[in-house]
């Protein structure tokens, strides 16, 4: 009994080292939160099109189908770089893609989509940010994916990148779309 | 006067404009001082996401702001505190307290300090019990202490 008790601190250090090198040895971020919308309804979101662009969709045209949303914005950096992924993944039309445009001028957000394409099927536009905090954004780019019943599955923080969308979200769209 | 001497009384004059720097703009505060403090109190509670380790009450996120924003004009329109937890925990999870909550997943982080104060008493009134069981020192037998002082005569000669 006393020797299991004096035991006990050095197992319990040890767990508590094995618990913080795992994260480190696996090299994941700990800024990347998860969500704390999976599984729960979207956002009530119902925001103006981009303007002068094209036309936006509103919280009805969320549900029906699953949907890639992306929250992007002409100033942030990342958002350049999953571009090109985002470009692949609207001429693949293996999943519906829809833009919520973050705190960003209209012009620029055209000039932008112009300048790099535009890979998205409707934009709506987020000028104050308040749609996003609703969604717990908390730094673009920020992809999540929703069901036909317009529930949150996924979120993934950070520029998509080509792993992520094979490893995470096709295979989660494809187990959502076999579930029927 | 010396150069020193010029040298303290313009540090000192520097010191003097230094103001501590705080990340809510002036536009941002309320007009009435309650809410404003209330609105301080709570922003010092809510992490900045975008930095992590600093509150928004500190940050200069733009997030952060938003946020500081988003906190007064519920606190105007009349929310109490928990409810604007509520609000950004509903959105953002419990990271964004900076205060965790007290509940089944974190009773470990909140009791755990005295769980490990309740194991240190214990090992310790094991040790004294211990100790006490011990049987107590016999005296020096005539043999011990005769080399003891000759020890000591050699330590003193050296």
């Amino acid at each position: 009994m006393v020797k299991a008790l004096f035991i006990l601190p050095f197992l319990i250090f040890f767990g508590v080292i094995i618990h913080f090198a795992v994260p480190i040895v696996k090299k994941s971020d700990p800024k990347l939160l998860p969500s704390a919308l999976i599984n729960k309804d979207v956002p009530y979101t119902n925001l103006p099109t981009l303007s002068n662009y094209k036309e936006g969709f509103n919280h009805a045209d969320l549900l029906g189908r699953e949907t890639l949303v992306n929250f992007f914005s002409s100033w942030c950096g990342p958002c350049r770089i999953e571009h090109d992924l985002l470009m692949e993944i609207s001429r693949s039309k293996s999943i519906r893609l829809y833009g919520i445009n973050y705190k960003d001028k209209p012009e620029a957000a055209r000039n932008w989509l112009n300048e790099l394409g535009d890979p998205f099927e409707k934009i709506v536009a987020d000028k104050d940010g308040r749609t996003a905090i609703d969604w717990g954004v908390y730094g673009v780019p920020e992809t999540y994916l929703v069901d036909k019943k317009g529930r949150v599955r996924y979120r993934h923080v950070g520029p998509l990148t080509e792993k992520v969308l094979e490893e995470k979200l096709m295979p989660l769209v494809q187990m959502l779309r076999e579930k029927r | 006067m010396t150069k020193f001497r010029k040298f303290c009384l313009i540090l000192v004059g520097y010191l003097a404009l230094a103001y501590p720097a705080i990340a809510v703009q002036p536009q941002e505060r309320l007009s009435d001082p309650i809410l404003e403090e209330r609105a301080r109190i709570l922003s010092k509670n809510i992490r900045c996401l975008v930095c992590q380790n600093q509150s928004i009450d500190d940050s200069n996120a733009t997030l952060a702001k938003d946020l500081r924003v988003l906190v007064r004009e519920r606190l105007t329109a009349g929310a109490t505190d928990n409810e604007i937890f509520d609000f950004l925990v509903d959105r953002y999870g419990d990271f964004i307290l900076l205060n965790p909550p007290l509940k089944p997943s974190t009773y470990f982080l909140w009791y755990g300090p005295v769980i490990f104060l309740i194991i240190g008493v214990l090992m310790i009134i094991f040790i004294m019990k211990r100790r006490r069981r011990l049987p107590p020192e016999k005296p020096l037998s005539s043999e011990e202490s005769l080399s003891l002082s000759k020890l000591l005569e050699q330590k003193d000669r050296n």
